[in-house]
């Protein structure tokens, strides 16, 4: 009961370390305070965390976040001012697999106990939902940063019918997520899951490959948004207020910033999105 | 979890997408970037979704996941804040010249 409160009380914290620091960030005045607001909230929740119930083994936890701290310090160091548009997809996408990997993991911890179907749907519409966003979030967030980056080449890219495929893509993962959820205990439950992560990783490919490099910081936002979302989706399959709270605050200021950039470059969001297939289905229409 | 405890989920996480809306109103473009990325350090908060799957009973495959999600979601918090901190810098630098 003790233990809980100390989690509890972090949680509150740190939720209005993040709602203060998001707004400080958005004023050039107390902008970097704001960014250490958020980061004091981040550490306050990983100490509260440490007096979690569930947690009994602190090495591995520890091991991984020490881990974790070295190579992310090392890389936001040694990264040239320039390339900070495509270090930000990175990480971006990284927090995307991290949401869509805890899914899978709350999966297997769940079909360990045996519980009554009607107690997991909610559970595991959670999951699934944490899985898609997750996975198109960090693909998605890849090709971003290999367009940034020069690895790819920054056209548009597209494939043809390239629309048709997506959707199927979609209807793949809507088949799949209602085989996963009749049953959830099958033996071959795990396999339809594999396959559902392959769908959302394709998905994240077919949606930001035909966005031009010149749209990119766009594109970056909009993931930026859906990777908040990812970790509220994760948050409802684990139970954890606090994930619920920072992924939908994440979600939301990012879709309004991804709004604002785009009325920066005087466009519109679907213009940024879809210009790219509309160019390509014109120039199959032409040739 | 009981049907009265996922409203009672549902109901914070629509108070607090209507907080996100509100949050943040006529940024600068200069803060774009650096707004975007300290909202993605934030949303590494699946962080701790990931330490106590990692800190509890479960299968290697499990663990497994679970230390990976865990050190991403380390990267992508700790690497998100720091780059934030150092664009920030810049701008400073940037604003007193």
């Amino acid at each position: 009961m003790m233990r809980e409160i100390w989690v509890q009380s972090s949680y509150l914290a740190a939720t209005i370390f993040f709602f203060l620091g998001l707004k400080q960030l958005g004023h050039p005045a107390t902008a970097r305070r704001g960014n250490y607001l958020g980061a004091a909230g981040m550490g306050l929740a990983v100490l509260g965390t440490a007096f979690h119930p569930d947690l009994q083994d602190p090495w591995l936890p520890l091991l991984a976040v020490g881990l974790g701290s070295i190579a992310g310090i090392v890389s936001a160091q040694r990264v040239v001012m320039t390339a900070m548009p495509q270090m930000v997809a990175l990480l971006n996408g990284l927090g995307g697999a991290a949401s869509a990997l805890v899914a899978i993991a709350e999966y297997l911890r769940l079909s360990q106990v045996p519980l009554a179907a009607t107690q997991q749907l909610p559970t595991l519409i959670a999951l699934l939902l944490g899985l898609l966003i997750g996975g198109v979030t960090l693909s998605g967030s890849l090709v971003a940063f290999a367009k940034l980056q020069g690895l790819i080449s920054g056209q548009p890219l597209t494939l043809p019918s390239h629309r048709l495929w997506s959707l199927l893509l979609l209807l793949g993962f809507v088949s799949g997520a209602v085989l996963f959820l009749v049953a959830p205990q099958a033996p071959t439950a795990l396999a339809v899951l594999t396959a559902l992560v392959i769908a959302t990783l394709l998905l994240g490919l077919f949606f930001v490959a035909p966005v031009g490099g010149g749209d990119m910081p766009v594109v970056i936002a909009l993931l930026n948004s859906l990777s908040g979302l990812a970790a509220s989706a994760a948050g409802f399959a684990v139970n954890n207020n606090l994930l619920i709270i920072a992924g939908a605050l994440v979600g939301a200021s990012g879709l309004i910033l991804t709004v604002i950039m785009c009325k920066a470059m005087n466009r519109s969001l679907t213009n940024v999105l879809f210009s790219g297939l509309v160019a390509a289905g014109g120039q199959a229409d032409g040739g | 979890m009981s049907i009265t405890n996922w409203f009672a989920a549902l109901f914070v996480f629509t108070l607090a997408s209507f907080a996100g809306l509100e949050v943040i109103n006529k940024v600068p473009p200069t803060l774009h970037t650096p707004l975007m990325s300290g909202a993605n350090a934030i949303s590494g908060i699946v962080l701790l979704g990931a330490l106590t799957l990692l800190g509890g009973e479960g299968p290697p495959l499990l663990k497994g996941l679970a230390f990976t999600a865990a050190i991403l979601a380390t990267v992508n918090v700790v690497g998100g804040f720091w780059v934030t901190d150092r664009m920030l810098a810049m701008f400073k630098a940037r604003e007193t010249k």
